[in-house]
């Protein structure tokens, strides 16, 4: 079936019945999108037509919201749409070898869209199977495990067209490979235990939700669940384990004593945008431990008074909606969502989930509320913060996956004994994303206050150089730095542990993540947009043997500007793998800085490439001799 | 009692919700901005404006002035560091100020000249950006965008028409036009837009116009930019 040339009243079908699914809602657009594209394999201009009369919003913010998330296309890209996966530990996977087979046997130009319409092969951002990879999505579902033998039997199903339903299942397995497993992964819990548990914690005459102040304002006496509930959370000490490692009885308590205005509520998110290159662990948490991360949030709502929760999935993810959406379905028909939760007047709450498309600066909690309001995915300015003015400009809290985790062993078991594990500053458990040069890559649970050496003993490596703590905004930590320990008083992190040994070149590894973030940059800002781009070019420029003392100098000028000027994280942090690998691995930058004066990074040799290409020739008279390096 | 903050030593009245830019361009302080537009929602993305609050860089277009707040911005570092983006807002796009019909009426180029910009300094993208004469009246050169949203914001809160929008991520982020397909010409747009009137570089321009006023003559030829802070009050 010729999907791309679908009839205009086929596409209308679609885009009708999939905007009544959403009850017209355009903020719901990024969903709406996303779903027309699963049916129609792009957004054409029919489909955009057609959500313009349907929902009555200008074919601008249409256009605008597509063309901003990677996952989008306004663009045929086929029937099959294959995306490798390009984090640096699938480099090291051997990824690169691998797509040049499919693009080779399927006869497909890589970035190209086949000349039958059948098929693209490009490459993404990491999709979060570190652990098993080289990993790809086809279609936006995950498939792990690459080998040669795999990427033959997908070159041949998808020449035959055989549909996805129809591919060996064991392509979509996904592994947990948890290795350790400490308070949360080994976590005896039934669901709705950690609700009766925080509401036995009350006292009698507390039993109130505290979304029930909206007409007792000023009575927070009568909320003794709640605040018991937030007490715990405030005596476990516990931090967000997004990185940041924000309070999180903070941000609750300011949530819940955020102003109402008439009409609104409060909202919990879950983020799950789990972008950062390396990171994997909320992926097997809502996979295995799916009611632990919603009691969580039901925790979170209970405490705070919310009536309204949402899960933001990553695209790279989708794999799992289905399976998410029926524990919701389980929770609901067990009264452990919707109204009167446990019969508890006024605790009403139910989670919806939100997929993302392709767009790692989502995980910022204020791009992330743009993106579940159906806009680009720009982060806002602030303040105003989300806990008083968030969610379609409602009180709302954002925490990690894991953070909910916590929450709900917390409300089971109390923030005592949640604030004995871990360290002093640095309270409970730390999942691990363990991946890079090791024997056993995969999940790893610590108590905070683990050091790097330890974890690297337990997961088998060896020879290790480097090792790059959360991602590539984190830490690059070197061989003399071992002893250093996991905590928010020395390295925190978001979860990501990539190890690299001492065959590994650093300097790739940061070329690798400059180029992630520059295609991530969502382009708002100046400093961020154009710098990411300079910076870039100029690791390219190093890379292609046209560095001098310069180059490096204007490195660290635009590092910088890139850290004071920037809107928002990305950008701040978008130089840190550069910035550490120089002062850790200075050889692997000096050993580029083959021109002594500056050199144009434009190379004529390398330009006429293109023509070597075309004409089919590689021999000494179709290159020019420059006098400085020219092989790319 | 009166409510006041410094400003590179200087002190600026202001009142209740003002952001720091408004409360020193009421004073008659220039801090230079390509985004903002008083008569707008401010848009914070182009960073010009950028000045350091109790040492700490911020936009001054969206935060908000707070008694005693200690602001620097006409310093060698800042001055610095606005001159970067501003070479970086030339390099991205392909400005050509010797044959551009803005010129003299730019605020990019006036804004450069401010900061004493004498080169682009990196290297040029030069990104391929066709232009959009379908429209009777006006044509859209998308070469000099700056991507500050003034047309986007104008269409949309005051002309309610949305004709412009960006579209695309990152570095490939552009301007695109409410029609299906993407040609001004198949528009509501007219000159009478306030979107018509808002472009702080050559983008939108109105067509038969073009040097109607000779180059020397033209509003930055005459004062240069910080001076027009003084005129708007």
């Amino acid at each position: 079936m010729a999907l791309n040339a679908m009839h205009a009243e086929a596409v209308a079908g679609v885009v009708d019945r999939v905007v009544a699914r959403h009850r017209r809602d355009a903020s719901n657009m990024v969903q709406i999108l996303r779903e027309i594209q699963e049916a129609c394999d792009w957004i054409s201009p029919e489909a955009i037509d057609r959500l313009q009369e349907t929902l009555g919003v200008p074919r601008t913010k249409i256009e605008g919201v597509a063309g901003f998330y990677a996952f989008l296309y306004t663009e045929p890209r086929g029937q099959y749409r294959v995306l490798f996966s390009d984090n640096i530990t699938d480099r090291m996977q051997g990824n690169r070898a691998l797509m040049e087979r499919l693009c080779n046997s399927l006869w497909v130009e890589r970035g190209k869209v086949s000349e039958d319409g059948l098929v693209s092969v490009g490459k993404t951002a990491c999709t979060g199977m570190c652990d098993q990879g080289p990993a790809l999505l086809v279609n936006n579902l995950a498939i792990a495990g690459l080998t040669e033998a795999r990427i033959d039997a997908i070159a041949e199903l998808i020449r035959g067209k055989v549909p996805l339903a129809d591919w060996p299942a064991e392509f979509f397995k996904v592994e947990d490979n948890i290795r350790r497993a400490d308070i949360l992964l080994t976590a005896d819990f039934k669901p709705g235990e950690a609700l009766r548990a925080a509401r036995a914690r009350a006292p009698d005459e507390g039993l109130m939700a505290s979304n029930m102040r909206s007409w007792r304002e000023g009575l927070p006496s009568g909320m003794g669940g709640p605040i018991a509930v937030l007490d715990e959370i405030k005596r476990a000490n516990l931090r967000g384990r997004g990185g940041a490692g924000f309070t999180t009885g903070l941000k609750w308590e300011a949530c819940r004593n955020a102003q109402l205005k008439p009409g609104h509520r409060r909202i919990v998110v879950c983020n799950a945008d789990e972008g950062e290159p390396g990171t994997f662990k909320d992926r097997v948490l809502l996979s295995t431990f799916p009611d632990l991360v919603f009691e969580g949030m039901t925790v979170a709502a209970y405490a705070v008074g919310a009536t309204k929760g949402f899960v933001y999935l990553r695209g790279e993810y989708r794999y799992l909606l289905d399976r998410l959406n029926a524990v919701l379905a389980r929770r609901r028909r067990d009264k452990l969502l919707g109204e009167n939760i446990l019969g508890i007047p006024g605790a009403d709450f139910d989670i919806e989930i939100h997929v993302g498309a392709g767009a790692y600066v989502c995980g910022e909690e204020s791009a992330l509320i743009e993106s579940l309001e159906g806009k680009r995915g720009t982060p806002r300015n602030r303040p105003p913060f989300p806990v008083t003015n968030g969610y379609l400009d409602q009180p709302t809290i954002v925490n990690n996956v894991e953070t909910f985790a916590a929450a709900a062993m917390i409300a089971l078991k109390g923030g005592d004994w949640y604030a004995g594990i871990g360290t002093k500053h640095s309270a409970g458990t730390k999942i691990l994303s363990v991946s890079g040069d090791c024997a056993r890559p995969g999940i790893y649970e610590y108590p905070f206050g683990v050091s790097i050496r330890q974890v690297l003993d337990d997961c088998g490596a060896k020879d290790t150089q480097a090792v790059q703590v959360s991602g590539p905004s984190g830490i690059c930590v070197a061989e003399n730095e071992f002893d250093r320990i996991i905590g928010f008083e020395d390295i925190p992190t978001a979860g990501a542990f990539t190890i690299f040994d001492k065959t590994r070149d650093m300097f790739q590894v940061a070329r690798n993540y400059v180029h992630f973030f520059q295609h991530e940059s969502c382009g708002f800002c100046t400093p961020c947009r154009v710098g990411t781009s300079l910076l870039k070019n100029l690791m390219d420029k190093l890379h292609n043997g046209c560095g001098s003392p310069y180059d490096f100098a204007e490195i660290e000028k635009l590092n910088q500007l890139l850290q004071s000027m920037s809107h928002c994280g990305l950008g701040h942090t978008a130089c840190n793998p550069v910035l550490d690998t120089i002062a850790k691995f200075r050889p692997y930058y000096d050993q580029r800085m083959t021109q002594q004066d500056f050199t144009p990074a434009f190379n004529l040799d390398r330009a006429l490439a293109a023509a070597r290409q075309m004409t089919g020739r590689d021999d000494a008279a179709a290159h020019l001799s420059t006098e400085h390096g020219g092989a790319a | 009692m009166s409510l006041t903050f410094t400003l590179d030593g200087k002190t600026i009245p202001f009142t209740e919700g003002q952001t720091i830019i408004q409360a020193a361009s009421a004073a008659g302080v220039f801090i230079p901005h390509l985004c903002y537009h008083p008569e707008f929602k401010p848009h914070g993305s182009c960073k010009l404006c950028t000045v350091k609050v109790n040492g700490r860089h911020t936009a001054s277009c969206t935060m908000r002035a707070a008694p005693g707040m200690v602001v620097e911005s006409d310093t060698e570092e800042i001055n610095a560091e606005r001159r970067a983006l501003t070479q970086m807002l030339f390099v991205e796009g392909n400005h050509f100020c010797p044959s551009c019909e803005k010129s003299g009426n730019c605020q990019l180029q006036a804004t450069a000249y401010h900061l004493g910009m004498m080169s682009p300094h990196y290297d040029h993208f030069f990104p391929s950006r066709p232009v959009d004469a379908s429209h009777p009246d006006a044509l859209l050169d998308f070469n000099r965008c700056i991507l500050c949203s003034l047309c986007v914001r104008a269409s949309r809160d005051v002309d309610g028409k949305n004709v412009f929008a960006l579209s695309g991520r990152g570095i490939g982020t552009h301007l695109i036009v409410n029609a299906k397909s993407g040609q001004l010409g198949d528009t509501d747009f007219t000159l009478d837009d306030k979107a018509a009137q808002v472009c702080p570089v050559g983008v939108i321009l109105k067509k038969r116009r073009g040097f109607a006023v000779p180059i020397g003559e033209r509003t930055y030829d005459k004062a240069p930019i910080a001076d027009t802070v003084t005129e708007g009050k």
